[in-house]
Parts: C-alpha cells; sequence; structure tokens
C-alpha cells in the first residue's frame, strides 16, 4: 500500500515539475520564471523526500535541506536584482 | 493503522505540490500565480516530509527530526521570497487582473518616469 502510495506520488510531483518548467519557458516575464524555479526547487525537495521514503534510506535529507536553502538564497539574489539592477551594492 | 496514515500524508503532499504547480502553470497573471507555488505547494511539502518524519521515527532507530529542519526552513523562507517576488513585479509594473485604484493610476507617469525608462513597460 506505500509503495503504491509513493509510486502515485511519484508520478503526481512529477507532473508539478513539467508545470513549472513550461512556466520557465513560456513565462512570459522575469518573475514568472524566477517563481518557476522557486517551485521546482521546492518540488526537488519534495522529490527527494519521497526518494529517501522509497528507498528507506535517511541519507537524502541533507540534500533536500541544502537544495532548501541555496534555492532561497538564489530567489532572493534574482529578486534583489530585479529590483534594484545589482545584487550586492 | 500506520501504513494508511502515511499513505494519506503521502498523497495529501503530492495532490497539493501537483495543485500548486498547476497554479502557476494555468492562472492568468502574474499576482494570481504567485499563490499557487507560496501556498499549495509548501503545505504539500510540508504533508509529505510530516510522512518521511512519522516513517523514520517507527523503524525503530529513535526519533528523526531531521525533517523539521527542512519543514521549519521552507515555512519561513517562503513568505519572504514572495514578499520579495511581489515586490519585484510591481516594480516592473506587471500586468494585473485587479483593477487599479484612480491614486495609483494618477500618480503612474511620474513613477513610471522615475523607475523605468520607456513607456512600453506600462501596461496599463
Amino acid at each position: 500500500m506505500l509503495s503504491t502510495a509513493v509510486s502515485i506520488a511519484f508520478l503526481l510531483v512529477g507532473a508539478a515539475f513539467v508545470m513549472a518548467l513550461l512556466r520557465l519557458l513560456y513565462g512570459p516575464d522575469q518573475p514568472d520564471r524566477i517563481l518557476a524555479l522557486d517551485t521546482l526547487y521546492v518540488n526537488t525537495v519534495a522529490l527527494l523526500v519521497l526518494l529517501g521514503i522509497h528507498l528507506g534510506s535517511a541519507l537524502y535529507f541533507e540534500a533536500a535541506l541544502l537544495i532548501a536553502m541555496m534555492g532561497f538564497v538564489g530567489t532572493v539574489a534574482l529578486c534583489k536584482y530585479l529590483l534594484r539592477g545589482d545584487i550586492i551594492e | 493503522m500506520l501504513e494508511v496514515i502515511l499513505s494519506a500524508l503521502i498523497l495529501l503532499g503530492a495532490l497539493f505540490t501537483f495543485i500548486g504547480s498547476l497554479g502557476l502553470a494555468r492562472l492568468e497573471d502574474f499576482y494570481t500565480r504567485l499563490h499557487g507555488p507560496t501556498k499549495a505547494t509548501t503545505l504539500g511539502v510540508g504533508s509529505l516530509l510530516i510522512a518521511s518524519m512519522v516513517y523514520f521515527s517507527t523503524r525503530g532507530e529513535g526519533l528523526s527530526l531531521h525533517e523539521l529542519l527542512v519543514t521549519l526552513f521552507l515555512f519561513i523562507t517562503a513568505p519572504v521570497s514572495a514578499h520579495l517576488l511581489a515586490k519585484a513585479a510591481l516594480h516592473l509594473r506587471l500586468r494585473s487582473l485587479a483593477v487599479v485604484p484612480p491614486r495609483a493610476e494618477a500618480s503612474a507617469p511620474q513613477q513610471a518616469n522615475r523607475d523605468a525608462p520607456s513607456d512600453e513597460t506600462v501596461q496599463r
């Protein structure tokens, strides 16, 4: 039962990846693309957590934590660039 | 029993992640699109992380609280990044579905001259 649920969850998160990727490709403005990247990294955290449950290994949380932190820093840097035209003034 | 709870949490989390990304792909303008990933997806990932926490805590190796770190971090940073994205979108004067208030409309030309080099960025 658990493995079926994990398989369905893999499918749903994969579909979510495709949606975010479409927005990244077609998004008309820069904030749309940044938002798509933000969604992609949150989805990656979800996928890594699912992989951890699927393989029964607690090793993947460090990767998930790193991706969460780096993704946030990336989003903030890109937003600062759009707002001020510069990242570190 | 435990397996049922775990499966429900995992399915709920994946469903909310999917719905958030669906909102990102399908909604009309940037300000409505901002809602999908920042609320639904955060809830979905939080639910998945709780499922993982329960799963690894009940395997007989003691409590597993690593996931709490990721959950806390995501829940703190999601509103901050959403706020910054909204600020950037307002700065760039993106098209909005909402009706612009008259006072903002009146002050728009001066601000457009100050912020943006060309009038083409003002799409109202």
